[in-house]
């Protein structure tokens, strides 16, 4: 091993070439490895945005296909059916064709069975996903069919064939049993089925189809009821009825609005008629949006104002405006998609837009013919369109639209959600509904994210500064010693035990000994102050016994007396003053009380960021140059004026950064929160309620959310925003307390 | 006097004991929270003494004989019970004691806890001859001996049935531990060997090498595997009939009788009637059981044995992938790269990772390691199991990973701090007598230290053993119905999910349908954590010590 005598032939030698190469491979390595780490804790973040960045894209359409349309009657009706292969063309001659929607080559080819001398005067379609639609004729029938596609798959090729059916028979049925042509008419399938239709002297009929409750009645027997009611309205633009068959919606050109009420025996009873829109406005389009609570309305001085009904301070409901979107003035048609909150709008110019209305947004408009759009269909999926322009051409377009629901104002601002009084802070992520409206308000989480860290701050700061300035200060060295890694140790103690404790230790027992508790926080600096007097009125021969320094051993009897003093006399205290039962009492003065709140939280969370702020506070006033204080004393200061005028002042930013530190843990902090809280997103500043941090509500939901769903990504959002609130609170900790050493390093 | 006082004030002095309280009060809480867990945790295992109180219920004109521990006492104001919709006598006064009774039994009464108000009790007592019966279902049994059965006819009756009751329920024990280890141990692998059947054979079918003789050779090793399984279940079948048959009638506390197979008892004591010696012994049985038993009744019964077992398979597994990761980024950041604002940037960067909190972990790992990565993993290499998913689902290695990258930050910080407490004279000395850099390192920087790295690794095994909340997301389950590493090859099952002390804790104590039949439980799961954690802590703190006095020496 040792080189040779002469170095020129150890250097040339094949040994220390080996040699060299090793080092030379072991810095590349290391370089890799480190590089490496450093670029998988960059990942964290990177991979957090990449997840989140789908979120604010705006959605994509791109023209697939192209054709012209033989039209020989008006088009009433385009469909898709669900993976958008093949598309559904109906027209008033009662031709049902089925075409394939790459190349527009006709798939089948159906003719209604419609009676002679009878034309088809008026079109309705009920919930898109049922595929039942209607067609009123000028006898005062409706055809009712269902348009199916039945999926199969031969030779692991998907196969679609179109059908149609008849869900109430192939005869027809009479909606107005005097024979009045239907000139509009409405259809509603469920269970039942419910059909309006409106005649030009004004008569609303209304048709009940329940299905026959007769023992012996075959399947597809159906019982109808009919009845009528007048209505003032002219120029009706549509009919409307909810998807439970329970409203009918009729909409004038001139902007009137009535909302009828439906009952099972199809009584029908006007509810209430308004004015939506301005004077001399007229409507053009109305459709009712997914779940049918929310009714569009397209008017020509280009809006679409959405309406729904609100409970009013008089208890009954109102149709109510909640919310404008601009829109062009030639709007032709507007159109829901099948289970979000969306919404395509086709102008005369042969653009559409895609909007979504609990986002409160327009997300794209689109050319997508050269001329007007006159009928226009969306895929089931909402990721294709098929739109018929004014010359009779077809236009298939394809949409990627993900995440149209989240805009700014929907996750942070309050949005008036179908359903509610007013708008709010809510957040509601799932439902076993599927046209349930997401209501994805983050404002809720931060805020009980912040108010279980302000909770914790309040009770961990005082006894985590004051605390460290004993201990840094004034503890005797040996007791220093035991103290600071003691405390220290709780820091790792795991969360999930402390959240245990303070979900069914602590809370139960904050509950039955209310008062107690919150006389221990009132009695525990005075009996520390009496106990201190008491002390300071012993003869100085005791007193002397144990040096200074140790006063905190001193009380640590004193301030179990106290904790076990308070409790003891908790019942008795409640029952002198609050009837026995605080909560109850709090309760009946307009305070709720909840078993697990942020009273609990406050303790349990305050108790895990204590040594946080502890070891960085006390680490800082500990390392003020001694030079400092000795001055100071020699001078004439009392400790504590020392500690006060020079101390803290030169400590104060590590002191700040301490505080820092511990708000970031606390503001993180999961198992806790999650154990010691109901976990309701409620926004209440109230001591004794609950809340839902941003983390509890990461690790309830993020197991059953789907992978790259709004949900899923709207979660690693919340993700992301914990991520950098604690980076940029650690990194302004760090940096405060790198200058405060260079600071003291200067003194 | 008042001079006094007031001098006294000025001096500051009240403000420095009101410091020195906010100590005092830190101190009371750490050592009562390790004092509350310990009590509850390690007082559960003790055969506590069964009372039997004759008891007026509230509103109730006739006296109930209840059997049961006391497992809380409380004191509590009259006007809650009476908020409570309870009814009491009008001279009981303002506050009253009442004990939660375990009264067990929960097939016969439905309930197996209730609140009993102290001063409604009319007689108490500890019967001698009172039994008392851990049993594999519904929970504990308070009762007293009648006779007990073979086949429906009587054997032994009074005090002999005691003793016939002993050597019977130990025969018991022993067939209980044969059924297990047939059913885990043998079925278990037969069972699994069959899936890897039909995982092979859906292999050939995707590869297209689904020959007709091949498959014959897969449906021979099949059918020898269901033949197996079939001698199996047959011996089985014969230890469950052994095991039928003894019943043993209990004179419960409404004085009815009833009949509880031995086969469902796992233990019958006298607690009133042990001696210190034998409870002792008993509580040792316990604590051992609590340790390497399986869980029984959700959780809420029995040992915790594969938390623990998962909780330090993923801990190794852990620590197998950062402490390499950790040395070197710490070598490289200390050692090899240029010390400048970079380096300094990515100190900080390093420390505030420490930082984040863990769930946010958690959500990254669901996202790359088990959707991103698994997913292609399974794609590329797992087809024939596909659409079931192998590593695109949460398992131990992502947990594994999560909680690596977790730590990262322990082990790179305190890997860093040995690195600079090493003088730079030993460096340059090694470099001097013709040593390459890499050469210095490897024998002299590195192994100086490696303290550093074991107070580092043991700080991340200590922060990764309490950690619970990214598990949740990335491999931990309430239940894992076999262990990470078992007889069957690969033998180490890096994509099963597993069992963990921390989400036990959590599991049992929030989700548990009988969380006051599982507390004291939760606290015996508790203390073990506590206890683990802290001993590593201690440990890397004396660890840590040491190594400073060392480079002391050495600097001087």
């Amino acid at each position: 091993m040792t080189p040779s005598a002469s170095d020129e032939s150890y250097k040339s030698s094949a040994h220390f070439r080996l040699r060299l190469l090793k080092d030379r491979i072991a810095r590349y390595a290391v370089a890799a490895g480190g590089n490496g780490v450093i670029v998988a804790i960059l990942l964290i973040f990177f991979y957090l945005l990449y997840v989140v960045l789908p979120l604010g894209r705006s959605p994509e359409m791109w023209q697939e296909a192209q054709f012209a349309l033989d039209i020989d009657a008006p088009v009433e009706y385009l469909a898709m059916e669900e993976q958008a292969e093949i598309g559904m063309v109906l027209d008033r001659s009662g031709r049902v064709r089925f075409i394939a929607t790459a190349d527009g080559s006709l798939v089948r080819e159906i003719r209604l069975p419609l009676p002679e001398g009878v034309t088809v005067d008026s079109f309705s379609s009920a919930r898109p996903n049922s595929g039942v639609v209607a067609l009123g004729l000028s006898n005062g029938q409706a055809l009712v069919f269902r348009h199916t596609y039945k999926v199969t798959f031969p030779n692991d090729t998907r196969l679609i064939a179109p059908d149609i059916e008849f869900p109430l028979g192939e005869a027809l049925v009479d909606v107005d049993p005097r024979g009045q042509a239907l000139k509009r008419m409405a259809i509603q399938a469920g269970d039942s089925y419910t059909l309006v239709g409106w005649s030009e002297d004004g008569t609303l009929s209304l048709l009940k189809a329940g299905a026959s409750e007769s023992l012996f009645a075959e399947e597809g027997n159906f019982e109808f009821t009919h009845s009528n009611t007048q209505t003032d309205q002219n120029a009706i633009v549509a009919l409307m009825v909810d998807p439970t068959q329970s409203a009918l919606y009729v909409v004038g050109e001139d902007g009137t609005l009535a909302w009828y009420d439906i009952d099972t025996d199809a009584e029908i009873q006007l509810h209430e008629q308004i004015i939506a829109t301005p004077p001399g406005v007229k409507v053009v389009d109305v459709d009712l949006l997914a779940a049918g609570t929310s009714i569009m309305v397209a008017s020509d001085d280009g809006r679409i104002n959405q309406w729904f009904s609100v409970r009013g301070d008089d208890g009954v409901h109102h149709l109510t405006l909640i919310r404008s979107f601009e829109a062009p003035q030639d709007v032709t048609r507007i159109v829901p998609e099948f289970s979000r909150k969306g919404f395509l709008v086709a102008d005369n110019s042969g653009a559409v837009g895609v909007y979504h209305a609990t986002a409160h947004k327009l997300l794209m408009r689109q050319p997508v013919a050269e001329s007007g759009i006159r009928q226009l269909a969306i895929g089931p999926r909402a990721h294709a369109l098929l739109a018929l322009d004014n010359t009779g051409t077809l236009h298939f377009w394809r949409i990627e639209n993900e995440h149209p629901e989240v805009s700014w104002k929907a996750l942070w601002s309050k949005v008036w959600y179908e359903g509610y009084d007013k708008p709010a802070y809510i957040w509601q992520s799932s439902s076993a509904d599927n046209t349930f409206e997401p209501k994805l308000s983050l404002t809720p989480l931060t805020f009980g994210t912040l108010k279980a860290a302000f909770y914790a701050m309040l009770f961990a700061i005082p006894l985590a500064i004051l605390g460290a300035i004993f201990t840094a200060y004034f503890m005797a060295p040996k007791m220093r010693q035991i103290v600071k890694p003691s405390i220290e140790i709780m820091e790792a103690m795991p969360t999930v035990i402390l959240g245990f404790l303070a979900g069914l230790w602590l809370a139960p027992l904050v509950e039955s000994h209310l008062s107690g508790i919150f006389l221990l926080f009132l009695l525990l600096p005075f009996m520390v102050m009496t106990a201190a007097y008491g002390w300071h009125l012993l003869p100085s021969a005791v007193r002397q016994r144990i040096p200074d320094g140790w006063e905190a051993a001193l009380l640590i009897p004193v301030v179990m007396l106290t904790v076990w003093l308070t409790l003891a006399v908790s019942p008795a205290l409640e029952h002198l003053l609050f009837g026995g039962d605080l909560p109850r009492w709090l309760d009946s003065h307009g305070i709720g009380f909840d078993q697990r709140n942020s009273l609990v939280v406050g303790l349990a969370m305050g108790f895990a960021v204590i040594p946080t702020i502890f070891s960085i506070a006390e680490d800082a006033i500990f390392a003020v140059p001694k030079h400092l204080t000795n001055g100071s004393l020699a001078l004439g200061a009392t400790p504590w004026q020392t500690l006060v005028r020079v101390v803290l002042l030169t400590a104060s930013p590590g002191l700040f950064s301490a505080i820092m530190m511990g708000v970031g843990r606390a503001v993180g902090e999961t198992m806790i929160v999650l154990m010691a809280t109901g976990n309701t997103p409620v926004m209440d500043m109230s001591i004794f309620q609950g809340m839902r941090t941003l983390s509890a509500n990461i690790a309830v939901e993020m197991p059953e959310s789907e992978v790259d769903s709004t949900h899923y990504r709207v979660l690693f959002l919340a993700a992301l925003v914990l991520f950098i609130f604690t980076f940029v609170f650690n990194t302004g900790a760090e940096l405060i307390r790198q200058r405060l050493r260079g600071k003291y390093s200067s003194l | 006097m008042n001079d006094r006082m007031k001098a006294w004030w000025r001096s500051g002095s009240p403000w420095i004991w009101l410091n020195a309280a906010a100590v005092s009060a830190s101190l009371v809480m750490v050592i009562g929270l390790l004092i509350l867990t310990a009590y509850n945790g390690l007082g559960h295992f003790w055969p506590h003494a069964v009372w039997q109180f004759d008891y007026r219920a509230p509103g109730d004109s006739q006296v109930t004989r209840l059997l049961g521990e006391v497992t809380d006492t409380e004191e509590t104001t009259v006007e809650r019970m009476q908020h409570a919709g309870v009814e009491l006598p009008d001279d009981i006064g303002e506050t009253l004691d009442r004990f939660l009774l375990k009264t067990g039994n929960r097939d016969v009464s439905g309930l197996d806890f209730r609140w009993i108000l102290e001063p409604l009790i009319v007689e108490r007592g500890k019967p001698r001859k009172l039994v008392v019966f851990e049993r594999t279902e519904w929970g504990n049994f308070y009762g007293f001996l009648k006779d007990i059965k073979q086949d429906g006819n009587v054997v032994t009756e009074g005090e002999a049935a005691w003793m016939e009751l002993q050597s019977r329920l130990e025969h018991v024990g022993k067939l209980r531990k044969q059924i297990r280890r047939i059913e885990k141990g043998d079925i278990g692998a037969v069972n699994y060997s069959i899936e890897q059947l039909r995982l092979d054979r859906r292999r050939l079918e995707l590869d297209g090498d689904d020959t007709p003789d091949r498959l014959a050779e897969l449906q021979r090793r099949r059918d020898a595997l269901q033949a197996d399984f079939v001698v199996l279940q047959q011996k089985l079948d014969a230890k469950y009939r052994e095991m039928a048959g003894d019943s043993v009638t209990m004179t419960v506390m409404g004085g009815r009788d009833v009949d509880i197979p031995l086969s469902r008892i796992v233990r019958a004591y006298r607690p009133n009637d042990m001696g210190l010696l034998q409870k002792a012994g008993f509580y040792l049985s316990k604590l051992w059981e609590f340790v390497s038993a399986d869980p029984r009744e959700a959780n809420t019964e029995g040992g915790i044995f594969p938390a623990i077992f998962g909780t330090v398979m993923m801990v190794m597994l852990m620590s197998v992938i950062v402490t390499p990761f950790g040395v070197v980024a710490a070598v490289y950041l200390r050692e090899y790269a240029k010390q400048g604002p970079l380096t300094r940037l990515i100190r900080i960067a390093v420390n505030n990772l420490a930082g984040v909190p863990s769930i946010v972990y958690g959500v990254f790992g669901l996202g790359f390691f088990v959707y991103l990565l698994g997913g292609n993993i399974d794609q590329l290499f797992y087809p024939e199991a596909l659409p079931a998913p192998t590593f695109g689902t949460p398992g131990l290695m992502w947990a594994s990973l999560t909680l690596a990258l977790l730590t990262l930050p322990v082990v790179i910080v305190a890997t860093e701090e040995g690195l600079t407490r090493i003088p730079s004279s030993i460096r340059e000395g090694s470099l001097a007598l013709g040593a390459t850099k890499a050469e210095t390192l490897w024998r002299t920087v590195l192994p100086m230290a490696s303290p550093a790295m074991m107070t580092g690794l043991i700080l991340a095994v200590a922060r990764a053993a309490g950690e619970v909340a990214p598990l949740m997301l990335v491999g931990v389950v309430k239940l894992a119905p076999s262990l990470p590493l078992d007889g069957n090859s690969p033998f180490l099952h890096l994509d099963r999910k597993f069992m963990h002390l921390g989400f036990h804790i959590y599991d049992v104590g929030f989700q548990s349908p009988n969380v006051e039949a599982a507390r004291p439980l939760v606290y015996a799961t508790a203390l073990l954590l506590v206890l683990v954690i802290l001993v590593l802590n201690l440990a890397a703190i004396s660890i840590r010590n040491r190594l400073r006095e060392r480079y002391r020496e050495l600097e001087q």
